[in-house]
């Protein structure tokens, strides 16, 4: 039978020959991972259930990354509940600051998820790994709990939603623009329950940093998971970062798909999504005069060295504007050094944005910059509820680097072209 | 299962961001987390909200983050059961995941705040006594009903295994 990329993956790993949508399946993971705001409470169930050993001890990921540097004595303790849990079970893939990141940027840098694989987080984010050909979806704690005794997981098969991705993108076009178009145009729950699969003869002009950043907003569709089709620029970065055999998941060519949009990138714009919803896209001559207070580039969406690269290219030799606040963070520890040792961090500090250590901090409104009653953000991260960043009255604009750079010089929502 | 209660009732895309804001993630202290819940679109909410009410959202309820501190904090509330015109897919999960009774209804936009509404879970009835109207919707399959009874998935595994 026919099948989409995210059907052969789900039938290769619970052992059918071929799956459909709505199928209820069992299926073995290759990889499962949790932060320091999932894994206490997985590790509660674990606990409460009186489970002592996991299925895999290289299998299970424990990032710490949210509210890191611990932001508190509450979120200090839950690190060191997740980082004495690992000790005692003897999990391989503990991570602390020092000598991590954000998961989601880190686990594919370090080769540990990859094409052809079956991977859950308690994260709704994990759909990130998705731009690199895998089956990647979030779940909650207890899944992962469950997951981590006995390396399965159960799923309904999603109907797949095929965006064929043509055109070559305009002068400063990327990844963020283009999932932002498709978010506005399919709305937040156009993909709900679905698999959003890319493929065409656009995705050339697609590097990882973009492929990663429109996998990773995949759920602010609403969707199971996002994947894309493995070409030569899948392969280099797999090859430069893993050294595990992968597995390349190709569609039929007559595979059935619940819907079908073409995206001619050559039609994309700069797109911020306006408060309070990621599918409030606006293209700049719907922007008007929008002033702001702060602006945050990094985040497991946009804190990748190419959107470092993009940041200062904008702030190189230019002001952050008086009175504004702009928080770059990279998202690794390879990528802040990467920033120190090729003078970018030289670039931001001398334009008057400070640098962070990683951490997912500000863009769930833990810490390292936290919104006032009326401030005004725009940030490369991935969600602009109500609140998300602080105080209820505080406004969240979605953009990417370079939108995020211009507007903090400027002081005003722009585009680089205005600088 | 037979559950009753009062309507709280909210709209469309309510995301787990006002559901239990991020800044109480500090803590998986179920009755914190209560004390909390819809804070960011209902100050009031966890003062007034009695054990047994029920939640009634639009479409999309509860996207956004995989918390499962989300339906923790509803849970914890006292409310008996969410009915929504449709569930983001992780909140959905998890609420089934910690035996949070949770119905899909077309009809959810027709219930009211402070409503009267009852709902039979084992057959999929939900009743607006005030207003006087019942509608069916699909029950749950056996084997999630059983998750729900026993308080949650680890439970019911626990359970299942004496």
């Amino acid at each position: 039978m026919a099948m989409t990329m995210t059907e052969k993956i789900i039938a290769k790993h619970c052992g059918l020959e071929s799956v459909q949508p709505g199928m209820l399946v069992m299926a073995n993971l290759d990889m499962i991972l949790a932060n320091d705001i999932t894994a206490p409470l997985a590790i509660d169930e674990f606990e409460k259930a009186e489970f002592n050993k996991v299925f895999d001890k290289e299998k299970i990921a424990l990032i710490m990354d949210h509210f890191v540097p611990c932001k508190d004595i509450k979120s200090a303790i839950q690190v060191q509940k997740t980082k004495n849990f690992a000790s005692k079970i003897g999990i391989k893939h503990f991570y602390d600051i020092g000598e991590s990141g954000i998961e989601h940027a880190f686990l594919p840098e370090k080769g540990l998820v990859k094409a052809g694989d079956m991977i859950i987080g308690a994260d709704s984010h994990t759909c990130t790994y998705g731009a690199l050909g895998a089956f990647s979806s979030g779940v909650g704690s207890t899944d992962f709990a469950v997951a981590m005794v006995t390396g399965q997981s159960w799923f309904k098969v999603p109907k797949s939603i095929k965006f064929e991705i043509i055109g070559k993108p305009k002068k400063g076009i990327t990844g963020k623009e283009v999932i932002l178009y498709i978010i506005g145009k399919i709305g937040v729950e156009g993909a709900r329950y679905c698999s959003m699969e890319f493929v065409g003869s656009g995705l050339k002009y697609l590097n990882m940093a973009d492929r990663f950043t429109i996998a990773n907003m995949a759920v602010e569709a609403g969707a199971k998971n996002g994947i894309f089709a493995v070409d030569k620029i899948t392969e280099k970065y797999l090859k430069e970062h893993c050294d595990k055999e992968y597995t390349v998941e190709v569609a039929d060519d007559d595979a059935e798909y619940y819907k079908t949009y073409t995206i001619d990138l050559s039609e994309i714009d700069y797109c911020v999504a306006f408060p309070h919803l990621p599918e409030n896209v606006k293209t700049p001559n719907e922007w008007g005069i929008i002033p702001i207070t702060q602006v945050v580039i990094g985040s497991c969406t946009n804190g990748r060295y190419e959107d470092m690269c993009i940041a200062a290219e904008i702030l190189k030799g230019r002001k952050v504007a008086k009175g504004l606040k702009c928080i770059i963070i990279p998202a690794t520890q390879d990528i802040y050094l990467k920033c120190i040792k090729n003078g970018l961090a030289e670039i931001f500090i001398k334009a008057g944005a400070i640098i962070s250590t990683p951490t997912c901090g500000p863009c769930l409104g833990g810490h390292m910059g936290i919104l006032a009653d009326g401030e005004s953000c725009v940030s490369t991260t991935n969600r602009n509820f109500i609140g998300r960043m602080g105080h209820i009255n505080s406004k969240i604009y979605l953009a990417s680097p370079s939108v995020a750079a211009a507007s903090s010089i400027l002081g005003r929502l722009a585009t680089p072209e205005e600088v | 299962m037979f559950l009753e209660g009062k309507v709280f009732k909210f709209g469309d895309n309510v995301d787990t961001d006002v559901i239990i804001p991020a800044r109480y993630l500090n803590t998986q202290d179920h009755k914190e987390l209560a004390n909390h819940c819809m804070e960011d679109i209902d100050k009031d909410f966890a003062k007034n909200v009695k054990s047994g009410d029920i939640i009634v959202g639009g479409n999309n309820f509860g996207c956004g983050s995989s918390r499962e501190h989300a339906p923790i904090a509803i849970k914890a509330s006292g409310v008996s059961i969410v009915i929504a015109k449709s569930f983001a897919r992780i909140f959905y999960r998890n609420s089934i995941n910690i035996g949070l009774a949770i119905l899909e209804c077309d009809m959810a936009d027709k219930i009211n705040a402070d409503d009267i509404v009852s709902v039979d879970l084992d057959k999929g009835i939900i009743t607006n006594k005030t207003q006087n109207w019942t509608t069916e919707v699909v029950p749950f399959p056996e084997f999630i009903q059983n998750i729900i009874k026993n308080n949650g998935y680890i439970n019911s595994i626990k359970n299942s295994c004496k």
